[in-house]
């Protein structure tokens, strides 16, 4: 057992981690992080050692340790971003990058690799253009990311301490402790204008200083990895993918704020995160670089994992420590003291998001300076975001601070994945909005978002194509907010109730030619009444897509049509009779409530009174024909009365 | 079983929250005394017996800390499936909190479930990456199919049918949960077939719903045949 007694001998472990690790020539590096777990890595990892001990190859780490060679070794690793191409794996030092990697494939990647020294063609990555992309590098969708609070996710196995040590893991820490008074730290964070990640952007150097001055004892510091927000999952894999930053990084702030006592809330959708923390915190306290007397150095700080039960709303600060305390998780009504002078039993509380921390200790090694030449003039570093939806590269990506949205979703994301138009682009989560395509070249950060109606969020990134109803994408969002409203202040619970109901009525067709002053009526009290961050941006994905995307609502309003085709009530489905050449019968043998109607020798017809309206007809229909079309607005009419939608001239 | 001694009112660090005093004066903590003939004990009882005896042991372990109670809550559902009126009302004598309290806390959190839950329980995840990636139709489907509507149990117990926040999966949207396990790039059509697979207790049977990688949009299916018809 490696134990670090002081500051100084940290560098020994690092070192003999290094030239344990360095014993190992090549590795086979399994992705993994959620995405890459439910598509079945850990079968693929378990197949590797397996196989890798059939051949008398030793692949035990520990082997490394006592000094012995290994040809060739295995690990998991975090996520490596590519999620849609899951499972993962790399093979190591070449960097060749293997994508969708099945149980079935491991032999033929193993016997490529060390028999015959070649690679599997097939499992390589596809360029959009036919060719094939060797190493990760190549690839368009990390060719253009910038990585720094991921650097190490998905090089380094998170459940083994001694690979962060390798890569110069808690020298930050040791430097701190040892070269440093907690204002310096305050100030190199200050300095390097680090905002908070969780979204709103407040500067976390004037958190800490303000946590800092605040009197009381004891204090505490808390990670906010309450990531609720839909579509998102930047926070979870940091924390599966390399956790010991983020503990580096509040134990960092502890010294700073002068804390003894950590919290990381986890939400408990992320059991995979709860159980990679708990391996982390574990480790860190047995090499003695967590806990009392930390490298010896006479500072003591622990950290204690809290599962969160799911609540959206916790991951407003005040909510988040009422629900540590063990509450309901409802904020506190203003005007309330900041956590930082007043949280955790009424003591001094310093909460930061996940990315917040694990920022915190490359910005100590590598200088403020270094971080604060990234970015923006008034945001500085990299953006994480989770880029999902219809994207056609969906997975984690990290991007400097001020790129296009246009560079994001083009180059990285290389555009949607259905071959429709791109539309909008859904940042922010429930509290964000929808930016149409005349925004595209504008740049990413914290302010420019905001004047545009968004938000950061803590970086859920949702591309949505021409097939969304972007009527429907606000509705859905209110939705959201309705359920997860705590329900303490009227302007949120009843005000976010009545503009769902209004949008329920637009999505149905039975809107009025009213309703959007009203919603933006209720819009505004909401913000201006409610108490909590939830409330006051609840109304932000109606008001974005009323602003740009307004024609739409109108449409549904005044044509009683949906231009995405997607309101059930809004659209119907119908066989074209001159498309559907060679009755194939599969729409009719495949619909759930006998809704069509089969003819001798002649198209199936659909009986509108039954259809539901599945969409499964159009599923089914084979691409040849293509002969159930979607009708809406006057079409849909003419269809229902006349049973043929009269169209223009043919 | 259910005598109310209690646990003291912790001393740190949650203080300033005298309106959470109980009503009968809480009693001196007390060590749970069934040490020895633990085995031959537990023979004779029953389960729900056995599983407030082990609630107990967590109560006393957890019950003084901040945010106690949450984690209690999460112990008494795995150990009883749900939160019941019964474990709502034992929890808050042995925590000395009122049940108003309790109950409030077990019903504010999307985790807790205070009703009865079937043999499989369905989530449906409705984060935005499913939800434009029709998780709507996928949940009207099993709404059709099962029978219910969402957060209730079809009337043979075998089903539950719920949503979940997202999952943090989105790469594999729409997906859903059974019990623990994720299925991931759904459509319509494949919802019959994950029925009738649970139905006959064979979750793994053909993974023609599961892994990554195959969009099964508009594509011919070859065993359609075969897919349960609905019920009714």
């Amino acid at each position: 057992m490696l134990q670090i007694h002081s500051p100084t001998q940290l560098a020994e472990v690092r070192k003999i981690c290094e030239g344990a690790f360095a014993r190992q020539k090549r590795r086979f590096l399994v992705c993994a992080g959620t995405g890459c777990v439910l598509g079945g890595a850990l079968e693929v990892y378990r197949e590797f050692v397996r196989l890798l001990k059939e051949r008398g190859l030793p692949t035990d780490v520990e082997l490394l340790f006592e000094g012995r060679e290994t040809e060739v070794g295995t690990a998991c690793s975090g996520c490596h971003g590519f999620c849609q191409l899951g499972p993962l794996v790399r093979f190591e030092p070449e960097g060749v990058f293997y994508t969708k990697v099945t149980v079935t494939d491991v032999p033929e990647i193993i016997i490529a690799a060390l028999d015959k020294n070649t690679v599997v063609e097939r499992l390589l990555y596809l360029n959009p253009d036919g060719s094939k992309s060797l190493r990760e590098d190549d690839v368009p969708f990390y060719r253009h990311q910038k990585r720094v609070v991921l650097a190490y996710c998905g090089l380094i196995n998170p459940e083994d301490i001694r690979e962060y040590f390798a890569v110069g893991g808690y020298q930050a820490l040791a430097d701190v402790l040892t070269r440093y008074t907690p204002e310096e730290v305050i100030d190199a964070v200050t300095r390097s204008g680090l905002r908070g990640r969780g979204g709103a952007g407040f500067p976390t150097g004037r958190k800490w200083a303000s946590a800092r001055r605040a009197g009381g004892e004891p204090k505490y510091i808390v990670c906010n990895g309450d990531e609720g927000d839909p579509g998102a999952f930047m926070d979870r894999s940091v924390l599966e993918g390399d956790p010991h930053s983020v503990l580096e990084g509040m134990a960092i702030a502890a010294y700073a704020v002068g804390a003894g006592h950590g919290y990381i809330y986890v939400r408990a959708e992320y059991p995979l995160a709860v159980e990679r923390l708990t391996v982390a915190i574990a480790q860190a306290e047995q090499h003695r670089v967590l806990g009392p007397d930390l490298m010896g150095t006479g500072f003591n700080f622990d950290i204690e994992i809290f599962r969160g039960a799911g609540a959206f709303v916790c991951g407003e600060s005040t909510a988040l420590v009422r629900s540590i305390e063990g509450f309901r998780g409802m904020p506190k009504v203003m005007p309330r003291p900041r956590t930082t002078e007043e949280g955790i039993g009424g003591r001094p509380t310093l909460l930061n998001n996940v990315k917040s921390f694990a920022y915190v200790p490359q910005i100590i090694t590598r200088g403020p300076e270094w971080f604060a030449s990234m970015g923006t003039e008034t945001s500085k570093g990299t953006a994480v975001f989770a880029l999902t939806g219809k994207a056609k590269n969906s997975g984690l990506i990290e991007v400097p601070m001020g790129i296009t949205l246009r560079e994001i979703i083009f180059n990285i994301g290389g555009g949607t994945s259905t071959g429709r138009e791109f539309k909008a682009v859904q940042t922010g989560g429930p509290s964000g909005g929808c930016l149409p395509k005349e925004l595209l070249d504008m740049p990413v950060d914290f302010d420019s978002l905001k004047s545009a109606g968004s938000m950061m969020g803590s970086g859920g990134m949702v591309v949505l194509d021409q097939d969304t109803c972007l009527v429907d994408v606000a509705r859905y969002f209110l939705e959201f907010t309705v359920n997860e409203s705590c329900g303490q202040c009227a302007p949120c619970r009843a005000g976010t109730n009545q503009m769902l109901k209004i949008l329920e009525d637009i999505t149905r067709g039975r809107g009025k030619t009213t309703d959007l002053s009203w919603l933006e009526g209720i819009a505004k009290a909401i913000i201006a009444g409610s108490i909590c961050g939830l409330g006051q941006t609840a109304p932000n994905p109606v008001l974005s897509t009323l602003r740009y995307f307004r024609s739409e609502y109108e449409a549904h309003l005044d044509e009683r049509s949906c231009p995405a085709l997607h309101c059930k009530e809004l659209i119907a489905y119908w066989i074209d009779p001159d498309k559907c050449a060679e009755p194939c019968r599969l729409c009719l043998e495949n619909c759930p409530v006998g809704a069509i109607a089969g003819k001798w020798r002649a198209a199936p017809v659909i009986i509108q009174e039954k259809c539901l309206k599945c969409g499964g007809c159009f599923d089914m229909c084979p691409d040849k024909y293509r002969a159930v079309i979607k009708v809406t607005g006057p079409e849909r009419l003419n269809l229902l009365e006349r049973g043929r939608p009269a169209r223009g001239g043919g | 079983m259910k005598q109310s001694h209690a646990v003291a009112q912790s001393a740190a660090p949650i203080r300033g929250r005298q309106a959470l005093t109980p009503n009968p004066p809480c009693r001196p903590p007390r060590r749970f005394a069934l040490r020895e003939p633990r085995r031959e004990r537990l023979g004779f009882m029953n389960v729900d017996e056995r599983n407030y005896l082990v609630l107990d042991k967590i109560i006393e372990r957890y019950g003084e800390r901040p945010g106690g109670l949450v984690r209690v809550l999460y112990k008494a559902q795995e150990l009883f499936g749900y939160l019941s009126p019964d474990v709502q009302t034992h929890v808050a004598e042995k925590m000395c909190l009122p049940v108003g309290h309790v109950h409030g806390v077990a019903t504010f959190y999307a985790q807790f479930v205070t009703a009865p839950q079937g043999q499989n329980v369905v989530r449906v995840c409705m984060g935005t990456a499913c939800y434009v990636k029709n998780a709507g139709d996928i949940l009207d489907r099993f709404r059709e199919l099962l029978g219910v509507e969402t957060d209730e149990t079809t009337a043979d117990g075998r089903f539950t049918l719920r949503t979940t926040r997202c999952i943090g999966a989105c790469s594999l949207a729409p997906l859903l949960t059974v019990n623990e396990k994720v299925h991931g790039h759904l459509s319509v059509e494949g919802v019959a077939r994950l029925v009738e697979r649970y139905r006959e207790d064979d979750p793994d049977g053909d993974e023609e719903v599961s892994p990554v990688g195959r969009e099964r949009r508009r594509q011919r299916p070859a065993s359609d045949q075969g897919a349960a018809p609905p019920p009714g």
